[in-house]
C-alpha cells in the first residue's frame, strides 16, 4: 500500500450558472520517501491536483468525486479538525512566491513556533529550539537572530529557505512544493532545488514537486506525471519519460526546452495553446495541437496504457518516431 | 475587465434586471428626481408664494388623520401653514440641485487635477497629491461647518440666506475633489505608457487631446461609481448643514431645513412636519447608495484606496 | 534611527499645519466683527476710536498683529469671549469634558460592535446574518446622524419615556473634570447621544473591516497559514486581523475628525453642553474670539490625532517604508 493514493479525483468550480471541471479522474500514488514530479503548462490542473490533496482549493473549488487515501483515512471526506491536524503536520506545503507566503506583520519565530504548537503539546521554549535547529538545517546564517526578524528583512532566497524550514518543522511524511523556485532569481533556483533534494533524501520525506520545468524534474524526481487539460496524459519513471516520451504533448514539452534547440534556430514550440476549462475539445483533448492526430483521436478519450509503469494516453504511440535527441538526458 | 470599457453593454443591463434591489432603487430614484424636477407642475400649492399661505392652516395633520385632516393638504401643513407635500417637493428640488452641482464641481476639479497630475507628473503631481492628503485628513463636514459658520457670522443671516445655495455648492464641491483626483491619476498612470497613448503622441496629437480623447474614457466607470455615492453624500452634507441652520433658510427650505424647523414640534405631537421629510430624505439617499453599491459591484472599477 | 527621523519630520509637519490653521484663525479675527464696538459700543467719536485702535495695536501692520496673535495663542490666550466675558479658551475647556465623554461613549460602542461584526461578515460573507448586517449598514450610512438622534428622542423619550431627551444630567467633580461617567443619571443621559453618534460611524467601520479582511483572506500568506494546519481562530484573529488592522487604523484616525463634526450635530439635537453646541451658539452671537478658539482647538485635535495615528501606524507596521506620510 502506497503512502498516498489518489483515485479517480475530480475537482469542479461552480461559477454562477455554469460549473467548470478542473480535474477529470486523476489517479496517482506516492511511496514513502518517493519524489514525484507533476508537469504541465499553466492551467493544466497540476496545482489544483496538489492543492486538493490538503483540501486547500481556492473558493469555490471543491472535490466532487474520488478518494485521497493517506495513512488510513480518506482526505477527501475528512472533517475539518482532522484535516487541520494533517496539514502542516503529516503533509506540508511550499508555495511559489516566498515574498507572498510569509505573513508580513509576524516575525519568523512566531510563524514557526505557532506551527509546532498547533500540532504538538510542547512549550514555547522547546518549539523555539526545534525552529532554530530547522533554520540551521536549511543553512540560514545566525538562526537565533533571524527568529526575531520580519519577512521583509530577508531576501527572496532566504525567505524560501524559511518556508522550507517551516515545511520540515513537524517531520512530515510528504511535502508538496508548488513551483518552489519559479519566483526566485535564476542564480538561486538551483541552490534551493539542491537543498530541497538533499533534505528530502536525508529525512526520507516524500516530495510532490509541481513545476513546468522539465529540467528541474529530471534532476530531482524519480517519477513524473504529465498533465494536460485536467487529465494525466503520461506517467512513469522520470528517466524513461524524458528519454522516450510516449505522448506527443510530453514530446512537445521536451522539444521546447532551450537545450534541445540549436543556437540561432527557431524554438520548437507546441503550436496552438491550452484550451480553456469550458472549451476542452472532444476526444483526446490534445488533438487540435497534435501532429499525429486523426479521426480516431476525436472519437473517444484514450485510456492510460503502457508497460513497466510507463503509461500514456495516446492511441498512436507507435506512430510517434523515437525521440532523436542528441543527448541522453536533459541536464541543468 | 471588458465590462470596464463599455459599461452600457448588454451584460450590465442583464445583471441589472436580475437584481431586484437595484431595480427598485432605480425606480425610487427616478420617481423622486422627476417629481422634484416637475415640482412647479405637480405641487398643489406654491410654498414660496406668501399670499397663498394662511397661518390659520398651520399644523394640520395629514389627511389620513381622521377628524383633523384637511383634504386640501394631503400630507398636512407645517407651522407656517404651508402645504407639506408642496414644500417637500420644492425642498427635494433644492437638495437635489445642490447635490448635483456640488458633485459636478467635485468631479470637474478632481478629474482635471487628476489628469494633470498623472500626465505631467513631477512637482505639480507631488504638490497636488500632498494637498489631497491634507484635504482628506480633514473632515469635509467639519470644514464646511466652520467655513459656512464664519461666512454667516460675517455676512449676517439675511445676505447669507440669499447666497446659501451657491455657498453650499461651493463648500461641498471644493472639499471633496481628492477622491476623484487620486482615482483618475492612478488610471492615467496605468494608461500613460500603453502603446496606444505612445502611438497617439507619435502621430503628433497634443497632450490635451490625448488626455481627453484617449485617457479620460477609460476612467469613466470609476467616475460614475464615485459620483453616485458622492451625490448621496452631498445631499447628506447639505441636509446636515441646513439642519444646523448653516444652509438653506426656512423660507426656501431644503429637506434638511424642513426637518430642522419641524424638530421642536415632535414634542407637541405634530410628528409629520419632521417625519415625512425625513422619510423622503432617507428614501432618496438610501436608493442612491444602493444603486451606487450595485454599480460598484458590477463595474468593479479600480477605485483608489488608501 | 530611521524612525526617529521620521517622527521628527512628522511632528514638524504637524507644527506647520497648526501655523496655517492659526493664520486662518487670525484672518477670521481680522475680518469678522469689530472688537472696538464690542468694547465701547457706538457712542464714541471717530477720533477717540482711532486713538483706541492705535493703543490696541489694530492699526499695526498685518505681520505685527499676527505675531502678537500667535504669541498670545502659544501662551493659551485667544482673547476673551464677548458673551461670557471670560477667556475663550477657558470657556471651551469647561465644555471639553462633555464632548470628550460623548466621543468616548460612541467609540466604545463602535469598537465593541464593529470589529466582531466586520470580522464575521468577512469570514462568513454568504451567511444570512452577514447579509443582514450588510443591508443594515447601508441603511445606517443613509440615515443622517441628526435623524437618528431625532428619532431616538421621539421613540425613547417622547413615546416610551424611557430616556431623558436632552442635557448631560447630573455630573460630578472628578479631579476638576465635570464627569457624567460616575453618576447613574449622567450615564443614562449619555446613552442616546452616544448611540446616535456611533450609528453613523459604525456601518462605515463594519464595511471597512469586512472589505479589508476579505481581501487579506485571499492572500497567499493566509493560504499558507491554513496549510500549516493552524487553528481557524489563529488564522482569522491573528494572521488576517492583524493585517486588517493597519488600514483600519489609518482610516480610523481620519474619522476622528469626522466624528468631531458629527458631535456638533448630535450635541445640537440633544442640547448636549459640549464644544459643538457652544460653537453653534457662538456663531449665532457672532462671538468671534470663541469661534476662533473653537477652530484652533479643533484644528489642534485633528493635527494631534493624525500625527499620533501616523506615528503609531509606522510603529506597528514593520513593512512600512519611511517616506512621506499624511498630514
Amino acid at each position: 500500500m502506497a503512502l498516498l493514493t489518489v483515485r479517480n479525483l475530480e475537482v469542479e468550480f461552480p461559477l454562477g450558472r455554469k460549473t467548470l471541471q478542473a480535474l477529470y479522474g486523476v489517479d496517482f500514488s506516492l511511496e514513502k520517501g518517493e519524489r514525484l514530479g507533476i508537469v504541465g503548462e499553466s492551467g493544466t490542473g497540476k496545482s489544483v491536483a496538489a492543492f486538493s490533496i490538503l483540501n486547500l482549493l481556492s473558493k469555490p473549488g471543491r472535490i466532487s468525486r474520488g478518494e485521497i487515501l493517506f495513512e488510513g483515512s480518506d482526505l477527501a471526506t475528512l472533517n475539518d479538525d482532522a484535516m487541520r491536524d494533517i496539514r502542516g503536520n503529516r503533509i506540508s506545503m511550499i508555495f511559489q512566491d516566498p515574498m507572498m507566503t510569509l505573513n508580513p506583520v509576524l516575525t519568523i519565530g512566531t510563524q514557526m513556533i505557532e506551527c509546532l504548537k498547533a500540532h504538538r503539546n510542547i512549550s514555547r521554549e522547546a518549539a523555539r529550539e526545534i525552529a532554530i535547529s530547522k533554520l540551521k538545517e536549511v543553512m540560514i546564517p545566525s538562526p537565533e537572530n533571524r527568529m526575531d526578524s520580519y519577512p521583509h528583512e530577508l531576501s527572496g532566497g532566504m525567505r524560501q529557505r524559511v518556508v522550507i524550514a517551516i515545511a520540515l518543522l513537524t517531520d512530515p511524511s510528504i511535502i508538496i512544493a508548488d513551483e518552489p523556485t519559479t519566483a526566485l532569481d535564476v542564480t538561486i533556483q538551483a541552490e534551493i532545488m539542491v537543498l530541497m533534494l538533499e533534505l528530502c533524501k536525508n529525512n526520507s520525506v516524500g516530495l510532490i514537486l509541481i513545476t513546468h520545468d522539465l529540467a528541474v524534474v529530471s534532476q530531482v524526481t524519480e517519477r513524473v506525471m504529465v498533465m494536460y487539460a485536467g487529465r494525466v496524459v503520461e506517467e512513469g519513471p522520470t528517466r524513461d519519460v524524458i528519454q522516450n516520451p510516449q505522448h506527443p504533448y510530453t514530446r512537445g514539452l521536451i522539444k521546447a526546452l532551450p537545450q534541445e534547440n540549436r543556437p540561432g534556430s527557431r524554438l520548437n514550440q507546441i503550436r496552438g495553446s491550452m484550451p480553456a476549462l469550458d472549451a476542452i475539445p472532444a476526444g483526446c483533448a490534445f488533438n487540435p495541437r497534435c501532429d499525429y492526430a486523426d479521426g480516431e483521436c476525436l472519437k473517444a478519450i484514450p485510456p492510460l496504457l503502457g508497460k513497466k509503469g510507463h503509461k500514456a494516453t495516446c492511441l498512436h504511440t507507435d506512430r510517434i518516431p523515437p525521440f532523436e535527441s542528441a543527448r541522453q538526458e536533459v541536464s541543468t | 475587465m471588458n465590462v470596464k470599457t463599455s459599461f452600457l453593454s448588454s451584460d450590465l443591463v442583464f445583471r441589472f434586471r436580475r437584481d431586484k434591489v437595484a431595480v427598485v432603487s432605480l425606480i425610487v430614484v427616478l420617481i423622486l428626481v422627476f417629481s422634484a424636477l416637475l415640482a412647479p407642475v405637480i405641487a398643489p400649492h406654491n410654498p414660496y408664494d406668501l399670499t397663498t399661505i394662511d397661518i390659520m392652516d398651520s399644523e394640520i395633520p395629514p389627511v389620513w388623520d381622521e377628524g383633523e385632516g384637511d383634504s386640501r393638504f394631503l400630507l398636512g401643513t407645517d407651522p407656517q401653514g404651508r402645504d407639506m407635500l408642496s414644500t417637500i417637493l420644492y425642498g427635494m428640488r433644492i437638495s437635489l440641485t445642490i447635490g448635483f452641482f456640488a458633485v459636478l464641481l467635485q468631479a470637474f476639479l478632481g478629474v482635471s487635477i487628476g489628469l494633470l497630475s498623472g500626465y505631467l507628473g513631477g512637482r505639480i503631481d507631488a504638490f497636488f497629491m500632498r494637498l489631497a492628503d491634507i484635504q482628506l485628513s480633514l473632515s469635509t463636514l467639519m470644514v464646511a461647518i466652520i467655513t459656512l459658520a464664519v461666512f454667516q457670522a460675517g455676512f449676517g443671516a439675511e445676505l447669507y440666506s440669499e447666497l446659501a445655495i451657491i455657498m453650499l455648492v461651493l463648500v461641498i464641491g471644493i472639499a471633496e475633489w481628492p477622491q476623484y483626483a487620486r482615482t483618475v491619476r492612478a488610471s492615467v498612470l496605468a494608461e500613460k505608457h500603453k502603446e496606444y497613448v505612445d502611438a497617439a503622441r507619435v502621430i503628433g496629437m497634443s497632450s490635451r487631446r490625448i488626455m481627453i480623447r484617449h485617457i479620460l474614457p477609460n476612467t469613466l466607470s470609476p467616475i460614475l461609481v464615485i459620483s453616485t455615492i458622492q451625490v448621496a453624500n452631498a445631499i447628506i452634507s447639505e441636509a446636515a448643514l441646513s439642519f444646523l441652520g448653516l444652509g438653506m433658510p426656512v423660507n426656501k427650505p431644503s429637506l434638511g431645513s424642513l426637518i430642522s424647523s419641524g424638530f421642536e414640534f415632535i414634542f407637541s405631537g405634530s410628528w409629520w412636519i419632521t417625519v415625512i421629510p425625513s422619510v423622503v430624505l432617507v428614501a432618496l439617499i438610501l436608493s442612491i447608495n444602493l444603486l451606487g453599491d450595485w454599480l460598484r459591484d458590477v463595474l468593479n472599477p479600480k477605485l483608489y484606496k488608501d | 534611527m530611521d524612525y526617529l527621523y521620521f517622527a521628527v519630520r512628522r511632528v514638524l509637519q504637524a507644527v506647520l499645519v497648526m501655523f496655517v490653521i492659526s493664520l486662518i484663525g487670525f484672518s477670521i479675527q481680522d475680518n469678522l466683527g469689530d472688537p472696538l464696538r464690542e468694547l465701547v459700543g457706538q457712542s464714541v467719536s471717530e477720533t477717540e476710536r482711532q486713538a483706541m485702535r492705535d493703543r490696541m495695536g489694530l492699526n499695526d501692520p498685518f505681520l505685527v498683529q499676527y505675531g502678537r496673535f500667535l504669541g498670545n495663542a502659544v501662551q493659551g490666550d485667544l482673547g476673551n469671549s464677548y458673551f461670557f466675558k471670560k477667556p475663550a479658551l477657558e470657556v471651551i475647556a469647561a465644555k471639553f469634558p462633555a464632548t470628550l465623554e460623548l466621543v468616548i461613549g460612541a467609540t466604545l460602542i463602535i469598537i465593541t460592535f464593529a470589529i466582531p461584526l466586520g470580522v464575521y461578515c468577512a469570514i462568513r460573507p454568504k451567511s444570512w446574518f452577514a447579509k443582514f448586517i450588510m443591508g443594515f449598514s447601508i441603511v445606517g450610512i443613509s440615515v443622517p446622524v441628526f435623524l437618528t438622534a431625532i428619532f431616538s428622542i421621539y421613540i425613547f423619550s417622547v413615546e416610551l419615556g424611557w430616556m431623558p431627551s436632552f442635557g448631560r444630567g447630573e455630573t460630578s467633580d472628578l479631579l476638576g473634570w465635570q464627569s457624567g461617567f460616575l453618576t447613574l443619571d449622567g450615564l443614562v443621559h449619555l446613552i442616546l447621544p452616544s448611540i446616535s453618534l456611533a450609528s453613523i460611524m459604525m456601518p462605515l467601520f463594519i464595511r471597512l473591516i469586512r472589505s479589508e479582511m476579505m481581501e487579506i483572506l485571499q492572500m497567499d500568506y493566509i493560504r499558507f497559514a491554513w496549510a500549516k494546519g493552524l487553528y481557524p481562530k489563529r488564522v482569522w484573529f491573528l494572521h488576517a486581523f492583524k493585517n486588517t488592522l493597519l488600514p483600519v487604523i489609518t482610516v480610523g484616525g481620519v474619522q476622528i475628525g469626522t466624528m468631531l463634526a458629527y458631535t456638533i450635530l448630535t450635541e445640537s439635537v440633544f442640547q448636549w453642553p459640549g464644544m459643538g453646541f457652544l460653537f453653534l451658539e457662538a456663531v449665532n452671537r457672532v462671538d468671534t474670539p470663541l469661534i476662533i478658539a473653537y477652530i484652533i482647538v479643533v484644528g489642534l485635535i485633528f493635527v494631534v490625532t493624525n500625527t499620533i495615528v501616523d506615528l503609531v501606524y509606522t510603529w506597528v507596521n514593520p513593512t512600512v517604508k519611511l517616506v512621506g506620510g499624511t498630514s
